[in-house]
């Protein structure tokens, strides 16, 4: 970029097209210019040239994607196994199942003595350490949404049992709760939507028990402002007995070490999903570090003239298994902002009960107080709307109305009271020797992810 | 196994309230809203049709006494590991839902089934139960000048041989001229605080109970709101609910036992008044070419539908914590917590909700010649009576944070 053109009004550094420079600003930002690069340079100030490599923590700069494990191709090109719903006895109730109560226990516990202790550093390096995503691995999440005869850990499949485990994860830390479960969201939708073929072909590296479960992403969002996920911008065009796929994915996570992608694409005018393996021409993956979530490593995925085979269409073609796609995760969202919520709750509780302020607890205050309890019933009012469009899907009942209405709340509430959090912890809040802005900048995420993860 | 939907063993009488509140209720709403004080005749067949539907067992307590906590009556059902219960309090929130979705004034005027009844359900013994069955029981407790501080109530009761001797004044009595029966709170000696309060039932035909006058009111006018003056009132000892005995250690449970019950009740009538604006505003917006998508993100659609969708997620919410503290009930699981935060959720949800929907629908929604305007005027009581929204902040607050009400005033 010129000299001249980087100075044209708009459009970067935050600032709107509307803006323009006078004579005083355009002579103040050409002094900026220069006070940023050579007079510093000259005098020897500046940092070794940064290198184009890949780093989780800055964008900017585009790589080839991995080249990850070759799939052997396995199975026929018929409807795969599907797993089984669950029948509803028709009585009102909050217990989870026995074994769901059993996995919960387990999620529990990794939670708390392996994912929130990791949580700062993680979200520091946008990357999540082996350790977590190794214990993840062992207790089988990635397969928890896959059907029993297909080396799944459950014997019906059960969204309720995929919102309960996001919810534990992500009252660890939410980061790290969505790069654990996104290959199982990959693993989850080829159980739902794959044929024999893409069953044999990918599932067994999810569920084979010896080495690392790939790396793996569902890829819906796209940077774009009033984002719409039934009009997307990403295209794929038949070719031949192919496809061929452009476009910009975001929200990719661990897309510089994803073995495998779903990406969601318009094809003839109505959104399906794709399995394209990385390594694959025209895949390109860039950093892309926000706002929070970072230890899921978030980055953006440029698919330019991709060619994959017609095998590579998973599910439908008329948007069925695309809209029940795009429902599951945000369902999942849901779950994670109400872990995150309700981990903001419990931090806060003890932390308002001891600080003083004019001589007693803060929390002796209503003013306080009253936030504490709203914080309280609105994150079991989240709890409550994720679990009925959870149990919904459990069931095999439409569960339109309700995931609609749950990613509604947990995206308002769930906000809320990140920012509640914050500001019950005063200055506290707002460093970083307290995960509660950590907290804060990731459940902004609810409102605004597709895709990633899937229940 | 986890499942929020309508218990399928209520499904029917659900439905029988639905048509009821639509059949019965709605053709006289507005008339009665008009007629402030005029006593609703047709309710008289409406309760004989529901203590008939009560006596045959099929409804499993749809109304205000049917949140006793007894300890075999209901029925379970195998809900995976243990017996999980959908009994009397889920039957008696869905039902008081879908009445109040007709009409919440008239509801709270419904013969036999008022706040009183729902006290000498939740804290009468079992001689007093069977002595008491077929009253209308109205509920006194706030004075003049007592309200949300209920502890610090200042009508007394003195013994005098087998008698109490009641003397003061209450106001805010909801049925309080058409009951037969008065439940009044009274204290048995100031000094020792709430301890020594103790409900009474107090018979209409009492000579020292008189009925002042009744209020003029923002909304539920179908409902009677009376001043009562108790003056040398008599009552035989017997009519005292519950214990006797001034337990300073167990103190105001017993009396206040009574909200856990009927608070998820009031949330059921916010539920249902709500329920009942966002029916008609969504028919309404539909005519009027709005369309509500509960797949595209709300930012991309109408900016009335996405309002619409903030406030069904907001009353989506509210009933399930109605669902969940009555489950809890049900189930013999403690829920003065759940019950305060389903009153709270309720109560400002329906408040948001009807007014809310008063201003889409705009001078059509503000007209007497809909119903919107009545629902956003019925609405406001709800998030008053049986403990203000402050008040249930108050107890969810002291309940998460394990604060006595000496430290979180």
């Amino acid at each position: 970029m010129s000299f001249i053109s980087s100075l044209r009004p708009g459009g970067r550094h935050g600032l709107s097209s509307r803006e323009s420079r006078d004579a005083i600003g355009l002579a103040v930002a050409a002094v900026g210019r220069l006070a940023q690069s050579d007079l510093i340079d000259r005098v020897g100030l500046r940092k070794r040239a940064e290198q184009a490599v890949y780093s989780t923590t800055r964008n900017g700069f585009r790589v080839a994607t991995a080249a990850g494990r070759t799939f052997a191709r396995a199975g026929r090109n018929t409807p795969g196994a599907r797993p089984a719903s669950a029948a509803s006895r028709g009585v009102f109730d909050l217990a989870p199942t026995d074994d769901e109560a059993m996995l919960l226990e387990v999620v529990r516990d990794l939670a708390a003595e392996v994912v929130r202790p990791a949580a700062a550093a993680a979200d520091e390096a946008c990357s999540p350490p082996a350790g977590v995503l190794t214990a993840a691995q062992d207790l089988g999440l990635a397969t928890l949404g896959v059907p029993e005869e297909l080396g799944g850990i459950m014997d019906e499949r059960s969204a309720t049992a995929g919102a309960l485990v996001a919810e534990a994860l992500a009252h660890g830390d939410m980061g790290l709760a969505v790069a654990t479960l996104a290959p199982g969201a990959v693993a989850t939708a080829i159980g739902l939507w794959g044929t024999d073929a893409q069953q044999q072909t990918y599932l067994p590296a999810f569920t084979g028990g010896s080495g690392a479960v790939p790396v793996a992403a569902l890829t819906i969002a796209e940077p774009t402002v009033l984002f719409d996920p039934f009009d997307l911008a990403t295209t794929a065009v038949r070719d031949g007995d192919g496809f061929v796929l452009d476009g910009l994915k975001s929200a990719v996570v661990r897309g510089a070490d994803a073995e495998l992608f779903v990406v969601a694409a318009m094809l003839e005018g109505t959104p399906a999903l794709f399995l394209v393996e990385s390594g694959a021409d025209g895949l390109e993956v860039e950093a892309d570090p926000s706002m929070g979530v970072r230890a899921a490593g978030m980055s953006r995925l440029h698919l330019t003239g991709v060619r994959i085979g017609a095998d590579a269409l998973l599910g439908d073609t008329d948007g069925t298994a695309y809209t029940e796609c795009v429902r599951l995760s945000r369902l999942a969202w849901c779950a994670l902002a109400v872990g995150t919520g309700q981990a903001v709750l419990d931090y806060v509780k003890p932390y308002v009960n001891e600080r003083e302020a004019f001589g007693e607890p803060i929390s002796h205050r209503q003013s306080v107080a009253f936030m504490v309890a709203d914080m309280a019933i609105e994150v079991q009012a989240m709890r409550l709307l994720t679990w009925k469009a959870a149990s919904r899907a459990t069931r095999g009942q439409d569960h339109a109305r309700e995931v609609g209405l749950a990613r509604q709340l947990c995206a308002e509430k769930g906000m809320r009271i990140g920012l509640d959090g914050v500001q019950l912890l005063g200055g506290h809040g707002f460093v970083k020797e307290h995960p509660v802005e950590r907290w804060y900048r990731d459940l902004r995420a609810v409102g605004v992810m597709e895709g990633a993860v899937l229940v | 196994m986890i499942n929020l939907e309508t218990p399928k063993k209520h499904a029917t009488l659900i439905d029988q309230a639905h048509q009821l509140a639509m059949n019965m209720l709605r053709p006289i709403s507005r008339k009665y809203d008009r007629a402030e004080h005029t006593y609703p005749k047709e309710l008289d067949m409406l309760a004989a049709l529901i203590d008939g539907v009560s006596e045959t067992g099929a409804t499993s307590g749809a109304g205000a006494g049917g949140v006793r906590r007894d300890t075999a009556a209901d029925d379970g059902a195998d809900g995976g590991g243990g017996k999980v219960r959908n009994g009397t309090n889920l039957a008696s929130v869905l039902s008081v839902a879908e009445m109040c979705w007709g009409d919440t004034a008239l509801l709270l005027s419904m013969p036999r089934q008022g706040l009183g009844n729902s006290a000498i359900a939740s804290v009468a013994n079992e001689e007093q139960l069977e002595r008491y069955r077929g009253t209308w029981a109205a509920m006194a407790i706030t004075e003049p000048g007592t309200g949300s501080d209920s502890a610090n109530i200042t009508t007394t009761a003195v013994q005098d041989g087998d008698h109490y001797v009641i003397n003061g004044e209450k106001i805010y009595v909801t049925s309080g001229e058409r009951a037969d029966s008065v439940v009044v709170w009274a204290t048995l000696d100031k000094d020792l605080g709430r301890a020594a309060i103790k409900s009474f039932l107090v018979r209409k035909d009492n000579p020292g109970l008189k009925v002042e006058r009744l209020e003029h009111k923002l909304g539920i006018r179908a409902s009677d709101t009376a001043v009562i003056t108790f003056t040398d009132c008599r009552v035989p000892a017997e009519d005292l609910l519950g214990s006797p005995e001034i337990d300073t250690k167990s103190g105001f449970g017993g009396a206040m036992a009574t909200f856990d019950n009927t608070r998820p009740l009031v949330a059921a009538m916010a539920v249902g008044c709500a329920r009942a604006a966002l029916d008609l505003t969504r028919d309404l917006l539909e005519q009027a070419g709005v369309v509500i998508d509960y797949d595209r993100p709300a930012q991309s659609q109408s900016a009335a539908a996405a309002t619409f969708l903030r406030l069904e997620a907001d009353w989506e919410g509210a009933k399930l914590l109605m669902m969940q503290a009555a489950w809890m009930a049900d189930n013999r699981k403690p829920n003065s917590l759940e019950a305060s935060m389903a009153k709270a959720k309720a109560g400002r949800v329906g408040s948001d909700v009807t007014l809310s929907c008063v201003q889409l629908c705009g001078t059509l929604g503000y007209s007497e010649s809909e119903l919107l305007e009545k629902w956003a005027r019925d609405s406001k009581i709800l998030d008053i009576f049986e403990g203000t929204q402050q008040i249930q902040q108050l107890i969810v607050a002291r309940r998460v944070l394990g604060l006595t009400s000496a430290e979180l005033k």
